[in-house]
């Protein structure tokens, strides 16, 4: 059957063969919060906010990777689901150096924009306050490794769009980190073609141009889905 | 090779015994205290009283009972020597001859051995593991030939199916399922890959089969790679392993030159080779999804499944994953049947389950039961109870996924089942009894930290929920935490549960939720009065709405 009639949050809807249950809802005009799914590249399933309950499975499932099937019933918006986007907010809040006042992205971020809508108000953990570098060498970006929240955008951005492989994860747990090229300075590394797509992708404050201050960077999506829209869809209109 | 040169190499193999066997322990627990200087030894000691013609110094596997090692055991006169030195040796000699030895010697007819069934570990410590011959000699190699000469993949299928072996990794999903997927998965290309990985705190099953009685893996290995169609097996094991990884190198080595792995294998169409792979360390690659990522070399991850890797696993292709364990039963099942197996163990758990016995007990070394013998009969009767006079508080199964099992309920046969309904897993074996003077925050504490430094990074509730876990438990255990802290504890627990990417994020919380399920009042007793007064409930969260 070359498409599936399914159900998300009460109301039934068709959806196209083989996409995922995320591509579904947006179609339908159902918002599931996500933060390290990025048009453009393969989703990874990692940061667990568009996790939904499906009908008949135990467990939770994450829309960005979970393909549709017909007759399934999905929630999207549920009580114990709220809780839990909430929770995975106030972690990430508390794992790293989240302080919105001094951000370059500060009314222009995800995680911030998703803590508002989710009801995030405070955070309930101890802050871990570590202390992680910056990394100013490269010359027009930087990384504040205190801002990343490892959804690793910009290395899939890097490797699948723009295919020069510089960025990668480092490390392991809490200690996980975004490196560029073996773990050198940026500013050294000779894979980088400072396009300046993983800066377009980042959905908070970690990676920025150089020269924005307090509030003033904003992440340009539009140039990324530009190019996969010309490669994948041959799409050539902004 | 046919089947007749695996009768010939049987025969002469067993024309070459001698009347007298002195079998010493070289598996990894004996080497450490020096058993290969105990076999040198032996052997000098036996030519100097020229006994050469009668008397054979086998190096062979895990004899099991780790704790009293190095172990030395002669044939056919049964005397079991313990905690041996170099300078026991002509002593052990002279023994042979009827002399009355004093040197310190263990009951072989003790609960300890007398209560095991050996399937898995029938050849472990009692063959050399170097030598293809010996494996062979024991009937080894003879169902590989059996299912490749007599049976289709699917009788083969059905045979395993029908001995109801579930997964000894941990899981326990069916053998025999597993392998009719991967077998009906579309694809050319087929992968089978042995889970080596064994990362457990106080768990060493894997690497004493590895050590003791490679073939049987290789062996197994085969049978699976004809039942499902593939040609290509991987091994991925531990860095921490030396010895395992050595002695599959020589039994894979040995395999290749005598033909039972490669092209061709006797005489029929079916080609199989098999390649080790391994681990940098990671526990988390002990995760099919993330071995099969490290395999591929790239970062040991774990990915969403499905797809499942009987549908897409090793670069896109059905792959067969099964443990160690798991494998090692293949061979005997083919050998003896289907009905036999199915009759050994319980109506759901078939088969014997080796564990390692570890912590505050008499006997700590390998073990070999049937699926359903009790708990107690396992740590009180082989295992000699806790030392000191103690009394067991607990026992813990299943590592860092697992949970703790109170004194109360050590009557719960062992099997899949048993274990779940009381929060803890059957796990892939490791077995660590605890006794009065364990906290049971501490052990929480212990297996958190654990989580916590293994987590990959990669999903956010097990990466930064680990973190905030331990402290958690950090802060109760320094006594300066308040019930609103339990809470928070207890509510991260169910949302990590819930929401992990990965088995080991899954499964992180069970140490905490069991240990509070039976020991609850020894997290009150640490717990701080409130200052803010008692909790109030929270307010529920707004659902979205087009405005936010």
């Amino acid at each position: 059957m070359a498409a599936k009639t399914l159900t998300i949050d009460g109301t039934q809807i068709s959806a196209e063969n083989h996409i995922t249950v995320l591509q579904a809802a947006t179609e339908a005009g159902v918002k599931i919060p996500t933060l390290c799914h990025l048009e453009g590249v393969y989703d990874v399933g990692a940061c667990r906010l568009c996790l939904v309950e499906v009908k008949g499975t135990a467990k939770l499932l994450p829309a960005c990777t979970t393909r549709v099937y017909e007759g399934m019933e999905v929630a999207t918006d549920s009580e114990r689901l709220r809780k839990y986007r909430r929770m995975t907010l106030e972690l990430l809040f508390a794992e790293r150096n989240h302080v919105c006042a001094v951000c370059v992205s500060n009314g222009h971020c995800e995680l911030q924009t998703l803590a508002y809508s989710l009801g995030m108000d405070h955070v309930r953990y101890d802050y871990c306050s570590p202390k992680w570098g910056v990394d100013a060498t490269h010359r027009l970006f930087g990384m504040d490794h205190n801002r990343c929240i490892l959804c690793t955008r910009c290395v899939r951005a890097c490797w699948h769009i723009e295919g020069a492989g510089t960025k990668n994860v480092a490390g392991r747990g809490g200690k996980s980190m975004i490196i560029t090229d073996l773990n050198e300075p940026w500013g050294n590394s000779e894979t980088c073609t400072a396009c300046g797509k993983c800066v377009s992708a980042c959905p908070t404050g970690a990676l920025s141009a150089k020269g924005s201050t307090v509030s003033e960077m904003q992440h340009d999506r539009s140039k990324l889905e530009f190019i996969v829209n010309a490669r994948e869809k041959k799409q050539w209109s902004v | 090779m046919t089947l007749n040169d695996l009768h010939q190499t049987k025969e002469a193999e067993i024309a070459a015994r001698k009347k007298i066997v002195l079998r010493c322990c070289q598996a990894a627990g004996c080497t450490s205290s020096d058993s290969k200087g105990v076999k040198e030894r032996l052997e000098k000691a036996v030519a100097e009283a020229g006994l050469q013609n009668e008397v054979e110094v086998r190096g062979v596997g895990c004899m099991k009972l780790c704790c009293e090692g190095p172990l030395v055991q002669a044939d056919p006169s049964d005397a079991l020597y313990v905690k041996v030195t170099p300078d026991n040796a002509p002593a052990i000699v002279a023994a042979l001859k009827g002399g009355r030895s004093t040197l310190a010697q263990a009951d072989p007819h003790s609960p300890f051995f007398t209560l095991q069934q050996s399937i898995v570990l029938t050849n472990c410590g009692v063959i050399d593991p170097e030598r293809i011959e010996a494996y062979i000699a024991a009937d080894g190699y003879q169902a590989l030939h059996e299912v490749l000469v007599e049976m289709t993949p699917k009788d083969v299928v059905d045979t395993i199916v029908k001995s109801g072996l579930r997964g000894r990794g941990g899981a326990g999903f069916p053998t025999g399922l597993k392998w009719g997927t991967v077998a009906k998965s579309p694809g050319v290309k087929k992968y089978i890959i042995c889970n080596a990985d064994e990362g457990d705190p106080g768990a060493f099953m894997d690497r004493s089969v590895l050590e003791s009685d490679p073939h049987s893996i290789l062996e197994g290995m085969a049978i699976a790679a004809y039942a499902v169609g593939a040609d290509q097996g991987f091994i991925y094991v531990r860095a921490e392993y030396p010895l395992a990884i050595s002695r599959l190198h020589n039994a894979i080595r040995q395999a290749k030159r005598v033909g039972l792995l490669g092209s061709g294998i006797f005489e029929s169409p079916f080609n199989f080779t098999i390649d080790i792979r391994i681990g940098a360390g990671a526990f988390v690659c002990g995760e099919e999804t993330a071995l099969m990522a490290s395999v591929e070399g790239k970062r040991g991850t774990p990915r969403p499944r499905p797809p499942f890797p009987a549908e897409r696993g090793l670069w896109d292709c059905p792959t067969l994953i099964n443990n160690v364990e798991t494998f090692a039963n293949i061979a005997p099942i083919l050998r003896r049947g289907a009905d036999w197996f199915a009759g050994i163990g319980t109506e759901k758990s078939k088969g014997t389950k080796v564990f390692a016995l570890a912590g505050k007990i008499q006997n700590t070394g390998l073990i070999e039961v049937p699926m359903g013998t009790p708990l107690s009969t396992i740590v009180e009767h082989m295992g000699g109870g806790a030392p000191d006079g103690g009394r067991i508080k607990a026992v813990q199964t299943g590592g860092p996924s697992g949970g703790c099992i109170p004194r109360q309920h050590l009557d719960t046969p062992v099997d899949y089942e048993s274990l779940t309904k009381l929060g803890s897993i059957m796990g892939s074996g490791g077995m660590i009894v605890m006794d009065e003077t364990t906290r049971m925050v501490d052990v929480a504490r212990f297996f958190m930290e654990f989580c916590m430094d293994e987590s990959c990074g990669k999903c956010i509730p097990c990466r930064a929920g680990t973190v905030q876990m331990h402290h958690l438990l950090e802060k109760i255990l320094a006594r300066q935490a308040t019930a609103r802290d339990l809470a928070k504890l207890e509510e991260l627990c169910d949302m990590v549960k819930n929401t992990s990417l990965c088995g080991l994020g899954q499964t992180a919380p069970n140490p905490v939720l069991s240990t509070l399920r039976f020991f609850r009042h020894e997290y009150e007793e640490l717990l701080q009065p409130d200052p803010h007064g008692p909790r109030t409930p929270a307010t529920p969260v707004p659902p979205l709405t087009a405005a936010n």
